[in-house]
C-alpha cells in the first residue's frame, strides 16, 4: 500500500485537470454564451477521443484485437456494456492462444 | 432510488479498472486514490493505457483535460437548472459531476426543482461505490494472473469501445470517428507518446465543424 511520489503527482495534475473542467462550465455561463459552433466542437471531443485512444490497438496490433474490437463494437449494439466487455475479453484470449500471439 | 440501476452497473466497471491498474503496477492506495481524486472513469482508463514508470504528470493531465472537456459541457447546462444551490453548494455539487449523474441531474430538472438534498443523495452513493470497487479490483486483481493471458488488458478499449457507441448519432459521428482513427493511427506509427490522442481529437473537432458549416451552407 505504497504511493510512489511520481504516481501521486501524476494523480494530483489528472485531479485539477478533471476539476477544471466540472468547474468550466459553470464559470462560462457567467461570461458566454454557447453557440452552435461552440457546442458541436465540444460535443465532437469526447467520441473522437475515445475513438483515438483505441484506434492503435484495435486497428494495428494484430488481427486478435481487430476481431475481438468488431466483437465487442457488435454485442454493444444489442447487450448491455458489461455482457460487450465481457465477449470482448474472452475473443481476444481465444484468438490469441489459438493464433499463438 | 432512482439511482441503483446505475449504482449496480458502475460496480463492474469499478472492479475491472482497479484490475487494471493493478496489473499496470499500481497499488491499493494508488488505485483509491485515483478513483477519489479524479472520480472520471473513461479518464482513468486511458491513463491506464498511457501509463509508465515513472509516471508522465503532464501527459496524464493533457489526456484527463481531453477526455472529460464533456464535462464542461454537462456543467455550464446543468449551472442553469440549479437556482436552489448556493454559490458554494453549486462548485461543490459540480465536483461530484460524471456522466451518469449528469444524465439523472437532467432528468430531474425536466420533472422538477434540483434541491442540494436530492442532488447529494444520488451523487455520494454513486462516488463511494466508485471509490471502493476500484479498490476491491485493485486487491482482487493481484490474484487474476497475467491480464495479456486472460484477456483483461483488452477489457479497457472494450469499454471505450461501448462507449463510443453510446455517442453515436449518425453518419456525422462516423464522419468524426473515421477521421480521429485514422490521424490516431497515423501519429501512433510517427510520433512517440500520446500524441496520437490529441491528433485523433483535433481530427474529430475539424471534420466535425466542416460538416457543420456544410449543413448551414446548405439549409
Amino acid at each position: 500500500m505504497t504511493v510512489d511520489p511520481n504516481t501521486l503527482l501524476a494523480i494530483a495534475a489528472m485531479a485539477i485537470a478533471t476539476i477544471a473542467t466540472r468547474m468550466g462550465g459553470l464559470v462560462l455561463i457567467r461570461f458566454v454564451t454557447i453557440g452552435e459552433t461552440q457546442r458541436r466542437a465540444l460535443e465532437a471531443i469526447p467520441p473522437a477521443v475515445l475513438m483515438a485512444v483505441i484506434a492503435p490497438t484495435a486497428l494495428v496490433t494484430g488481427p486478435a484485437e481487430t476481431i475481438a474490437a468488431v466483437i465487442t463494437a457488435l454485442v454493444a449494439m444489442r447487450l448491455p456494456l458489461l455482457a460487450a466487455v465481457a465477449a470482448g475479453v474472452v475473443t481476444v484470449a481465444i484468438l490469441r492462444m489459438a493464433l499463438g500471439a | 432510488m432512482a439511482m441503483a440501476p446505475l449504482i449496480v452497473a458502475v460496480m463492474p466497471i469499478g472492479l475491472v479498472f482497479g484490475a487494471v491498474a493493478a496489473g499496470k503496477g499500481l497499488s491499493g492506495a494508488e488505485v483509491t486514490l485515483m478513483s477519489a481524486l479524479v472520480f472520471a472513469g473513461g479518464s482513468q482508463f486511458v491513463a491506464m493505457d498511457i501509463w509508465t514508470h515513472p509516471a508522465s504528470w503532464a501527459a496524464l493531465a493533457f489526456s484527463a483535460l481531453l477526455v472529460n472537456v464533456r464535462h464542461v459541457l454537462m456543467s455550464a447546462s446543468l449551472g442553469a437548472k440549479l437556482q436552489g444551490f448556493s454559490g458554494p453548494a453549486k462548485y461543490a455539487s459540480m465536483l461530484l459531476l460524471a456522466d451518469e449523474i449528469w444524465a439523472m441531474a437532467e432528468m430531474r430538472a425536466k420533472e422538477g426543482k434540483l434541491t442540494p438534498a436530492w442532488f447529494a443523495g444520488i451523487a455520494v452513493p454513486f462516488y463511494l461505490v466508485w471509490v471502493t470497487t476500484s479498490l476491491a479490483g485493485a486487491l482482487l486483481g493481484a490474484f487474476l494472473g497475467d491480464p495479456k493471458v486472460t484477456g483483461l488488458d483488452f477489457a479497457f478499449p472494450a469499454v471505450f469501445i461501448v462507449l463510443v457507441m453510446g455517442f453515436w448519432k449518425g453518419r456525422g459521428t462516423g464522419a468524426v470517428l473515421a477521421a480521429s482513427a485514422a490521424a490516431a493511427v497515423l501519429t501512433h506509427q510517427l510520433l512517440p507518446g500520446v500524441w496520437y490522442i490529441a491528433a485523433g481529437a483535433a481530427a474529430g473537432v475539424v471534420v466535425a465543424l466542416l460538416a457543420g458549416r456544410s449543413q448551414e451552407a446548405h439549409a
